[in-house]
């Protein structure tokens, strides 16, 4: 029974949150509201945790959260209910792009889009920024991090990785 | 042909390596999607971005949806997506029932001080790469600066910023050939 409540609500979350993962997060509070399954102040936690893990802030947001409604199978409930309506829309937006794509019309619109898209893409690296580059030995780091990715163009992992040990060893 | 399999495979890879929300995730899906796998262009990339704004979404989950069902259909589309959420799975299970202060650590703390810088210089890096692929003209420009104004001036929504920039496409260029 919880397991269908968890797959509605998740579901729900999932097909009412536009724009990406940290819009979940009213809607978590609302569930913290409604049901017994965390507190609000757990959800704080949990929020906080899921940004500091591996893994697509909202993912792990909707496991956790699902986890401590009703354990293992409670967060395997609670993250595919809310995957499945971005993949239901995926599916068929990717069916009409595949037919209109040469359609003049839809080519404009999209170009139009992207300009604005790097907007959003560079105003979501300032607000990272704003938190993380908070003294002249972050903001050195950030220097050093970006004069190596522009002369030596290897993969982003590699560059998470390597940005893991330097925190570590200058301890940001 | 890429296999089902690879393709998870790849997806669980981008997923464990994303820290934070979808935008975290450019810089990954275009240096492993766009440059090392060649399965997408950076133009289809900031595509899918762009509808990832005005739909349910969370947008890795719409980017693997999307690359998964262009390489191998509806099977693709569902093994891709299961991939990048399968690392948050694991990890967010064990760290709920085994490890809930492993975040409280001091040495996890400052790896993430540390890859929280690199995800803000990949993300300006990423934009410095994709600027030509994603502004072609004037008008491009013009929509780039108003964007930008009207995010960093009212924060207004993505979705907002997004309609707009569509609107935008219908304006008619005055006095200029290219489109």
């Amino acid at each position: 029974m919880i397991y269908l409540l968890l797959c509605w609500e998740f579901f729900k979350i999932g097909l009412f949150a536009v724009g990406g993962g940290l819009v979940t997060v009213p809607f978590l509070f609302d569930l913290a509201e409604k049901f017994t399954w965390f507190s609000t102040e757990e959800l704080t936690d949990m929020i906080a945790i899921s940004q500091s893990t591996p893994g697509p802030v909202g993912i792990n947001m909707a496991t956790f959260a699902g986890f401590k409604a009703a354990g293992i199978f409670g967060s395997l409930t609670a993250t595919l209910a809310e995957v499945l309506p971005s993949m239901i829309v995926v599916y068929f937006i990717a069916k009409v792009l595949a037919k209109w794509h040469e359609n003049i019309y839809v080519n404009k619109v999209l170009a139009a889009i992207r300009p604005a898209v790097l907007a959003l893409i560079l105003f979501a690296g300032w607000n990272i920024a704003k938190i993380t580059v908070v003294d002249y030995k972050t903001a050195g780091v950030l220097v050093a991090l970006l004069l190596a990715m522009r002369l030596y163009k290897t993969s982003a992992i590699f560059y998470i990785i390597v940005s893991a040990i330097i925190g570590v060893a200058l301890k940001i | 042909m890429v296999s089902l399999w690879k393709l998870y495979a790849l997806f669980f890879k981008m997923g464990l390596f994303t820290f934070g929300g979808g935008y975290a995730m450019l810089p990954i899906l275009k240096s492993e999607a766009v440059e090392k796998q060649k399965w997408i262009s950076e133009e289809e990339l900031l595509n899918y971005y762009s509808i990832g704004q005005c739909t349910p979404s969370i947008i890795a989950v719409n980017a693997a949806s999307f690359i998964g069902y262009k390489l191998r259909g509806i099977a693709g589309l569902i093994s891709a997506t299961l991939g990048v959420i399968s690392p948050s799975l694991i990890i967010i299970i064990l760290v709920a029932a085994l490890l809930s202060n492993f975040t409280d650590n001091q040495y996890v703390q400052w790896a993430f001080g540390g890859i929280r810088i690199s995800v803000t210089a990949l993300i300006i890096s990423t934009v410095i790469d994709m600027w030509k692929k994603g502004i072609k003209n004037f008008r491009g420009y013009i929509v780039f600066l108003c964007a930008a104004g009207l995010l960093w001036c009212f924060n207004l929504s993505a979705i907002v910023i997004v309609i707009l920039a569509a609107l935008s496409g219908f304006i008619p260029d005055f006095g200029s050939k290219k489109q």
